[in-house]
């Protein structure tokens, strides 16, 4: 088939790598079939007919024949359609209920994560684990993961197309779906909802580990201290605290109206689609509107001069999980 | 203004520049004003979208800014759904339906006026949004609360209330069009001898009728939300921000047939008139119209498998949504039917018509793919959608506006559009078309999310970006030369024949140009194509029903531009907070509206003198 295998791995909704995109898959692939079919069908008729019928000359006298109707072909054009349409029906019905998500019983050791949209990033929860993090969601491979997704502000969509369809985050009420690696890897997720002016660049990552690697994952999220090494490292923490602490969180201190920079070190991109160099963040840090049109992070290049943002830079890229 | 005038003569003087143009009651000027305006928005929205493809030929692109890019496609969308299409097909309907049916005028010409100028001061308002602090942002669906409280500009106070004004005069269009079609049949002209695409007008009206309050509904919680701080969409308050996406998709999702239906009539028209034939299987046409219309209302929430409204009702709304295929399904056959046997002529118009099967054929193929839920979970919100939608409106309803324009060009405008010309239209636009929208299918499946501003590198997305831009220059190329065509035959002199298609149907059993009463005696109608049922009996032109006579005509008048006039002013009331402007608006709005019912209007009459000659004049080809 043409289709399979198009576009990057990892990212497209082509090469499922989940077992709801490859349901979802699936399901498109049968729809394609079905209407190639169809197509098929109408293309014989139509090419023979504009072939066929094109008026010729010396037909000016000749009447064609006032055809009202013929009931056996309009059965026929009728009955066939409803079949197929039966063949693509019960299918579609079954996997609905198939990629619902139910909510895992109490005493379930389903991994739950609660995933919050911003303008224009993503906080990702894990509530039974007591910890958070932003723009990368870790997942275990090979478990069906519940996740349950809102917003703070406007209408997003949460979709990581190689693992399974997408879901809209909807301020105000909780929407759940589940999602399932088959292999490890980092996938791409994309906000899918217009969601003002950086819609286009809410972009995430997800990060299938295998069981074990996630398990050693989660005990350093758990202990993750940060202790800066280096005296730049240092003197940037003491810049963080004054002046980025209210907004964001480095472990269990401080505010949630930014991203949480826990492991920002361990970043597979800085802001969903930046290349995570030491300039790219000091260039954030002075104007992040520059780089990702209406975020709502303050640029501080009025505030702070370059050797204070080296500073931060060193300490932002020491807070790592390991 | 007039009171009771017996006579009043045909002044050609008077019947000639702005004043008369300002307030016809003619349904044939009327029409052709629709017709205008939206064709301007057409070229306006189709400039929008150059420069939304010239954004996305590369990635990372910055040529315009994301806010822009925004704006950009907000009123792409809006401009061309509510402004460019549906007013060309109301053009057309108003131009074509009274002929068809045998009629004057519609039921009701001072309303349908009013509709007009709502609609073209409506559309005013809206795009008048980009000088005066930017265009609407949240896409032409306006979710809120991006479209409230995290709209970036004043723009969707522009939205709001320019949609609500041209939305009044679309429903007093429709309205119109059930009252004339209802009431206003020449004798003989059963409802089961009517012509497709009248039915496709009377269907489309309904649709309009049921569909259009909803959305005036919808409009006045997102303008309350917007200008007096009410919740109906505000979370934190407990408003619910699903409430707007119901709302919008019950109307939005009949809308898609009131773009769709139109263009179906129209080809129901073009396909047989050049394939000799009369059209395979009428009444299995009508009924297929009808049903499509009627499931059309239940469908909306396809629109919304990805809200989270639970399997059951996802499941449910998928196995609605594949029942269109059917009705859908039987109409391709029938015009494939129509076509063999026949004696098929390419003039431009046909062209289009029979362009439009395989290319309409795709977006409803696209169309069962996006009912399949929980496939759409992918396709939703991505270029996939983008694909599909286009296929459906661009290879549907506006290759059936092509197909109409040229077909009914010498009907409404005396004159027959350049064929080579025509010709050229075709091919570039077609091709384009394809290049534009068919990669788009596959950029949405490899994870293009739709309403990107840019897209970044090394996402294997680059190829199918940029042959999509190279099509939309193409189609671009295409209306240019579409625009050379008008001009240059609107600038000859030479005047269509009489009947220059052989016709089947009553709009082409009058002269050319159209007499200002249509028909000087109503046809008597003797079956389905009353015109080629005559040319059998060895007619030219259909037998009368009734003996000449003078004709009652009805006076133009300035309130329907005055009201809608009004209301313009009104909204800048709203918009920028002064409350007497807006009180002063409404104010003239219901004095006008006094005025209207205070003065005995009766009309005018053509004495059945002045009629003779024209009649003379229509029989002689």
């Amino acid at each position: 088939m043409l289709l399979a295998g198009c576009g990057e791995e990892n990212l497209s909704a082509l090469r499922p790598k989940g077992t709801a995109s490859k349901i979802s898959f699936d399901m498109m692939m049968l729809s394609i079939y079905i209407m190639l079919g169809v197509f098929f069908v109408v293309a014989v008729i139509f090419t023979y007919v504009i072939l066929k019928y094109r008026k010729r000359r010396g037909d000016e006298d000749i009447i064609p024949e006032q055809v009202e109707g013929n009931t056996t072909l309009e059965v026929i054009w009728t009955a066939i359609p409803i079949l197929l349409l039966l063949i693509l029906a019960i299918p579609t019905v079954l996997a609905t209920f198939t990629l619902a998500a139910e909510e895992p019983q109490e005493g379930d050791d389903t991994l739950k994560i609660q995933v919050t949209a911003y303008q224009y990033w993503w906080d990702f929860n894990y509530p039974d684990l007591e910890f958070n993090t932003a723009q990368d969601l870790y997942i275990p491979v090979g478990e069906k993961i519940y996740v349950e997704l809102t917003s703070k502000d406007v209408i997003h969509s949460f979709w990581v197309p190689a693992l399974a369809g997408k879901m809209d985050t909807n301020p105000g009420l909780t929407n759940a779906m589940w999602i399932e690696a088959k292999e490890p890897g980092v996938y791409k997720g994309k906000c899918a909802e217009l969601c003002g002016p950086s819609h286009a660049l809410m972009d995430f990552r997800v990060i299938a580990l295998e069981k074990d690697e996630f398990d050693a994952w989660v005990n350093h999220m758990k202990t993750a201290e940060s202790a800066p090494q280096t005296e730049a490292a240092q003197a940037g923490e003491e810049i963080f605290t004054e002046s980025c602490i209210s907004c964001h969180a480095v472990g269990s201190e401080g505010g949630n109206i930014g991203p949480d920079l826990t492991v920002f070190g361990d970043r597979e991109t800085l802001a969903g689609f930046l290349e995570m160099t030491d300039e790219n963040i000091a260039d954030w840090i002075k104007d992040p509107q520059a780089l990702k049109p209406a975020n709502h992070m303050p640029a501080f290049k009025d505030q702070l001069n370059d050797d204070e943002i080296n500073a931060l830079v060193a300490y932002l890229k020491e807070l790592k999980a390991n | 203004m007039a009171t009771h005038t017996e006579q009043v003569s045909l002044n050609r003087k008077q019947r000639s520049g702005i004043w008369d143009w300002i307030t016809t009651v003619d349904h044939k000027k009327v029409g052709i004003l629709y017709f205008l305006a939206g064709f301007f928005f057409f070229l306006l929205a189709g400039l929008e979208a150059v420069i939304i493809r010239v954004q996305l030929i590369y990635p990372e692109l910055n040529i315009v800014s994301a806010q822009t890019f925004n704006e950009l496609i907000t009123m792409h969308g809006t401009t061309m759904i509510f402004l460019a299409a549906m007013p060309i097909f109301l053009g057309l309907m108003n131009c074509i339906v009274p002929l068809q049916i045998g009629a004057r005028d519609v039921a009701f010409p001072f309303m349908n006026a009013l509709g007009l100028w709502l609609f073209i001061f409506g559309g005013l308002l809206l795009n008048l949004s980009w000088f005066l602090g930017g265009a609407p942002d949240a896409g032409w669906t306006a979710y809120a609360p991006l479209s409230t409280d995290y709209s970036g500009t004043s723009g969707m106070d522009f939205y709001v209330l320019g949609l609500q004004i041209a939305g009044f005069g679309t429903l007093m269009g429709g309205i119109n069009f059930l009252v004339t079609i209802i009431n206003m049949r020449a004798p003989g002209m059963s409802f089961m001898r009517m012509p497709m695409f009248s039915w496709a007008t009377f269907v489309t009206s309904a649709l309009i009728l049921f569909a259009f309050p909803p959305l005036t509904i919808g409009f006045f919680l997102l303008m309350f939300d917007r200008f007096f701080g009410s919740n109906f969409f505000v979370a934190d308050a407990g408003g619910n921000v699903i409430i707007w996406e119901h709302i919008f998709w019950i109307f939005g999702h009949p809308e898609v047939y009131i773009l769709i239906l139109p263009a179906f009539g129209i080809l129901s028209e073009v396909i047989p008139t050049f394939s000799r034939k009369r059209l395979f299987g009428y009444s299995a046409m009508v009924f297929a119209t009808a049903l499509i219309a009627f499931l059309g209302f239940m469908v909306w929430a396809h629109h919304m498998f990805t809200t989270g409204l639970g399997p059951v009702a996802n499941s449910i709304f998928a196995v609605a949504t594949m029942t269109i295929a059917i009705p859908t399904g039987v109409k391709i056959f029938n015009w494939l039917f129509t076509m063999w046997g026949g004696q098929i002529r390419f003039p431009t118009a046909n062209l289009w018509a029979v362009a439009f099967i395989p290319s309409f054929l795709i977006g409803g193929m696209t169309g069962v793919m996006l009912s399949v839920a929980p496939a759409d979970y992918h396709y939703h919100d991505t270029y996939f959608v983008v694909a599909h939608f286009h296929y459906v409106i661009v290879g549907g309803s506006v290759f059936g506006i092509f197909a109409g324009m040229y077909f009914w060009w010498p009907r409404i405008f005396g004159k027959m559009l350049n064929e080579t010309l025509g010709k050229w239209h075709f091919w570039t636009f077609f091709v384009g078309f394809h290049l534009t929208f068919f990669p788009q299918h596959f950029l949405g499946l490899m994870g293009m999310p739709r309403r990107v501003f840019t897209f970044l590198e090394g996402q294997q997305l680059e190829l199918g970006n940029f042959i999509s831009s190279i099509g939309s220059f193409l189609m671009t190329i295409g209306s240019i030369i579409l625009i050379i065509n008008i001009i240059m035959t609107q600038a000859k002199k030479e005047v269509a024949e009489y009947d220059p298609w052989d016709g089947r149907t009553l709009d082409w059993a009058i002269p050319i140009p159209t007499p200002v009463y249509n028909f000087a005696q109503l046809p008597l109608v003797k079956g389905l194509d009353p015109l080629w049922v005559e040319k059998m009996n060895g007619n030219n032109k259909m037998t009368p029903a009734e003996p000449l006579d003078d004709i009652h005509m009805p006076n133009s008048s300035i309130l329907p531009f005055v009201m809608s006039l009004c209301f313009f002013i009104a909204s800048f009331g709203f918009i920028y907070d002064v409350l007497i402007v807006a009180i002063l608006g409404i104010a003239g709005f219901f004095f006008c509206m006094l005025l209207r019912s205070l003065i005995d209007d009766h009309g005018y009459y053509i004495k059945k003198e002045e009629l003779a000659p024209v009649v003379d004049e229509g029989g002689k080809a």
